[in-house]
């Protein structure tokens, strides 16, 4: 029986879903978190939101590590006198490994430090990729900040106006799709922005995301400001034998992903040949053949039929700008901006070509602007411009319908100075 | 040396970044990392990797709670250790993979893992989450720890799984489908690419704490941060400078509540749930695409949301039966057409449903192509 009736709480004790509430109540009753009221309080705090259908959480304050401005968010309850234990509850973020593998070692190592410093809950994770630690007082967190730096070698990740902390898919680590290696990728670019990681000085948030392949495991194309996604330039594999195999019913198409349910013999022609969005491939029977020069590689075939097609060996990126959630000119995804990029370490190009994005963005974006908010508020061109790039019509679905141009004055022969009494002398008013 | 709190810059170590990720590999995926040849889902929730050389990794996956207590982490080394030699990973989507090497391990380990349950009863660690089923939820913090929230998020999500359980433990929808939760429209976990969105809504302006709220705020900031200027300077009764809304022009977006702690504007039947549909991110077959809202509000209902959970549902059965293989929820609204895709769900259009925000137009049909 815990602190605090919570008869709705428990409500969501039954199903067979994993309870968060059982959870709660488990590190309640058996936990060793310094901050002993905190599991308890929490779940009476949440009780009454579940009565009253409105959050009782206020604003955060400034807390924060020294030297940091941010990876630590404050949080305050609005009913402290009845919720002493989460009357203060801070978050704190900590920046996880590429991908998340863990040892057991380092998890029990966090699982004590957050022992001696907080409320013993988590977020695993958090929407970032963040490993949050969720719930503690201002007083815990310059020490906990001590230990966490001394004893595991590990820093805090980022909140505010600044980098946030860059995520990825588990590429080259388990996946035969990998383009690139997306987990280096992402712990050189976060090891090398430290400073606009743990210092906010931008405009307002940005985020890196790696997917080392079109499929998106990690949705950067949904959820960063820069996506990079694996691709290749050359031609798709073929094992024609496995190919056979699967067009035979030997293998398992799509991996298995299909096989709870019945849906017939496997036909090559429907799921595959007449799926593929530019028809560049073709089978008859005991040959593929893959038109390489109009494959936009969605990953469809090969992920219908991995062992028959694997991806090229050309392999890099393409980095796409802009993605950002709806607040507030609307939900955008990114643009694909430059089309191909090799992508191997110290990844110098792709650092050249964020920090003149963040030059540009600092100097002209405006508070809480995105970054593609401000492509769109100063144009696509201009954006080009500031990064030295050349216009492709890769980069857009069609051209302009509209004959809108904005022309240059540079660009028009003669410039636009002109003189109107000239132009009277064979136009009279 | 200890942290000393009399001297706290003492020592300090400041900017190392997160762990090398590298010291996390088990040994098998040290030895074969960029050489996967290709996998295998086994069975819902098992997947077996298969490298050049011929080694060969398991990964078992179950679905976890984001609010997760250090217990259950604990219990989690308990069985990787196990198991696992001592390895783990978690997944975007706040799964566990348990990866073995040796093949004899995984009957052992499923066994183990379906062993466990809460006292009160749910499953610790339910298998599942792989190929064209349905997978665990993306969510956010909710009522247990967000000031902004419109909704909660692990409690709707505990109902939502609860409703779609069996679909979790296997593969029979056309295509994956990804179930995302936001409990308010920052979507600090983003859900407008998903297939189903469960977003937290407002439908009341913002009110002024009128006596406070130039205490608290820059009045400016607040006014600034209005994307359709619908908030303007005012006097307070007691002749203070203060701050009016046009409720006309609200559009609830809660974005100067963001900047203002004196413009709440969360409420008991206010606040609420919109669904959106249709949405992707993968580049496979079809563009990305955003989710588009099809049901407008359902009111909060906690502690099951049972409104929610069956208009999830519902939404989920039409698009299972009637989609091909390999098409995403978003491919098949569009192949049928919305116009069905109302009909088929019974789902009824109403006037909020047309977009009248920002490039509204681009979402009208211009064409006489359309079906009775």
């Amino acid at each position: 029986m815990g602190k605090h009736k919570t008869p709705m709480l428990d409500e969501l004790e039954s199903g067979p879903w994993p309870s968060f509430v059982s959870d709660i109540k488990q590190q309640a009753e058996k936990g060793k978190h310094i901050l002993k009221e905190a599991p308890d309080d929490l779940l009476g705090v949440l009780e009454i939101s579940y009565e009253d259908k409105v959050t009782h959480w206020k604003h955060g304050g400034i807390v924060g590590v020294f030297g940091y401005g941010g990876g630590i968010i404050g949080r305050y309850c609005d009913q402290p006198q009845q919720f002493p234990g989460v009357a203060h509850f801070h978050t704190v973020r900590v920046n996880q490994p590429s991908s998340k593998y863990y040892t057991t070692k380092f998890l029990r190592e966090l699982c004590e430090l957050w022992d001696r410093h907080g409320s013993g809950l988590t977020n695993m994770h958090g929407s970032t990729g963040d490993i949050v630690f969720l719930g503690t007082t201002t007083d815990h967190l310059e020490p906990l900040f001590y230990d966490l730096t001394h004893e595991l070698n590990q820093d805090l990740g980022g909140s505010g106006s600044n980098l946030r902390t860059p995520e990825c898919c588990l590429g080259k680590s388990r996946c035969e799709f990998a383009c690139y290696d997306s987990q280096e990728a992402c712990h050189q670019m976060t090891n090398a922005y430290q400073e606009e990681l743990h210092r906010p000085a931008f405009p307002y948030k940005f985020k890196f995301k790696f997917d080392a392949c079109p499929n998106g495991c990690v949705a950067s194309i949904a959820r960063s400001d820069m996506s990079v996604i694996g691709t290749w330039r050359d031609d798709i594999r073929i094992n024609q034998e496995a190919v056979k195999a699967y067009a035979g019913g030997e293998l398992k198409p799509n991996a298995g992903a299909h096989s709870s349910r019945d849906w017939g013999k496997f036909d090559i022609y429907a799921e595959v040949i007449n799926l593929c969005p530019t028809n560049c491939m073709c089978w008859d029977g005991s040959k593929l053949e893959i038109n390489n020069a109009e494959c936009v590689r969605c990953m469809h075939c090969l992920n219908v039929m991995p062992r028959a097609l694997r991806i090229g060996e050309d392999r890099g990126a393409s980095i796409l700008f802009g993605a950002k959630a709806p607040i507030l000119e609307g939900a955008q995804m990114s643009t694909l901006t430059v089309p191909f990029m090799k992508m191997e370490p110290p990844f110098d190009e792709l650092k050249e070509l964020v920090e003149k994005v963040w030059d540009w963005w600092s100097e002209e974006g405006k508070n809480r602007e995105r970054l593609g908010e401000l492509i769109q508020r100063k144009s696509m061109q201009e954006f080009l411009r500031v990064i030295e790039l050349e216009p492709d019509p890769r980069m857009v679905d069609e051209p302009r319908s509209n004959p809108y141009i904005f022309w240059k004055e540079k660009e028009v022969e003669g410039g636009w100075t002109r003189d109107i009494e000239i132009y009277r002398t064979k136009h009279p008013r | 040396m200890p942290y000393d709190p009399s001297n706290p810059l003492q020592d300090r170590i400041t900017d190392i970044g997160p762990r090398y990720f590298r010291e996390f590999f088990p040994p098998v995926i040290e030895k074969n990392f960029g050489k996967w040849e290709y996998h295998e889902i086994l069975e819902p929730g098992v997947l077996v990797h298969v490298a050049e050389g011929g080694d060969e990794v398991y990964t078992v996956r179950v679905g976890g709670c984001r609010l997760m207590s250090i217990e259950h982490i604990r219990e989690i080394c308990e069985i990787a250790d196990k198991y696992c030699d001592g390895y783990l990973r978690f997944t975007t989507r706040n799964n566990i993979e348990f990866l073995v090497s040796d093949k004899s391990k995984v009957k052992p380990l499923i066994d183990d893992l379906n062993s466990r349950k809460f006292d009160a009863g749910s499953f610790k660690f339910p298998i599942g989450g792989t190929g064209s089923g349905i997978t665990n939820i993306v969510h956010t913090q909710g009522w247990a720890h967000c000031h902004t929230p419109a909704i909660d998020a692990s409690g709707v999500v505990k109902a939502v799984m609860d409703g779609l359980f069996e679909e979790f433990g296997s593969m029979n929808m056309p295509a994956p489908v990804r179930v995302s939760l936001a409990c308010c429209l920052n979507m600090c976990g983003a859900v407008h690419c998903s297939d189903v969105a469960i977003l937290g809504i407002h439908r009341k302006p913002p009110m002024i704490d009128a006596e406070w709220i130039d205490k608290l705020c820059e009045l400016p900031l607040a006014i600034a941060a209005c994307p359709t200027a619908a908030i303007k300077p005012a006097k307070s009764p007691g002749g203070l400078k203060s701050l009016e809304v046009n409720g006309e022009r609200c559009m609830f977006c809660g974005n100067c509540y963001t900047m203002c702690a004196a413009m709440p504007l969360a409420d008991e039947v206010g606040s609420g749930i919109a669904i959106l549909v249709g949405g992707k991110l993968s580049n496979r077959i079809s563009k990305p695409k955003f989710s588009k809202v099809v049901i407008p509000f359902i009111p909060n209902e906690p502690p099951r949301w049972p409104s929610t959970v069956a208009a999830v549902k519902n939404i989920i059965d039409v698009y299972a039966k009637d989609a091909r293989k390999y098409e995403r929820l978003g491919d098949w609204a569009e192949r049928i057409g919305w116009e069905r895709f109302f009909e088929k769900t019974q789902i009824p259009f109403t006037h909020h449903l047309i977009d009248d925000y920002r490039f509204a137009y681009t979402t009208w049909r211009q064409s006489t192509q359309f079906k009775f």
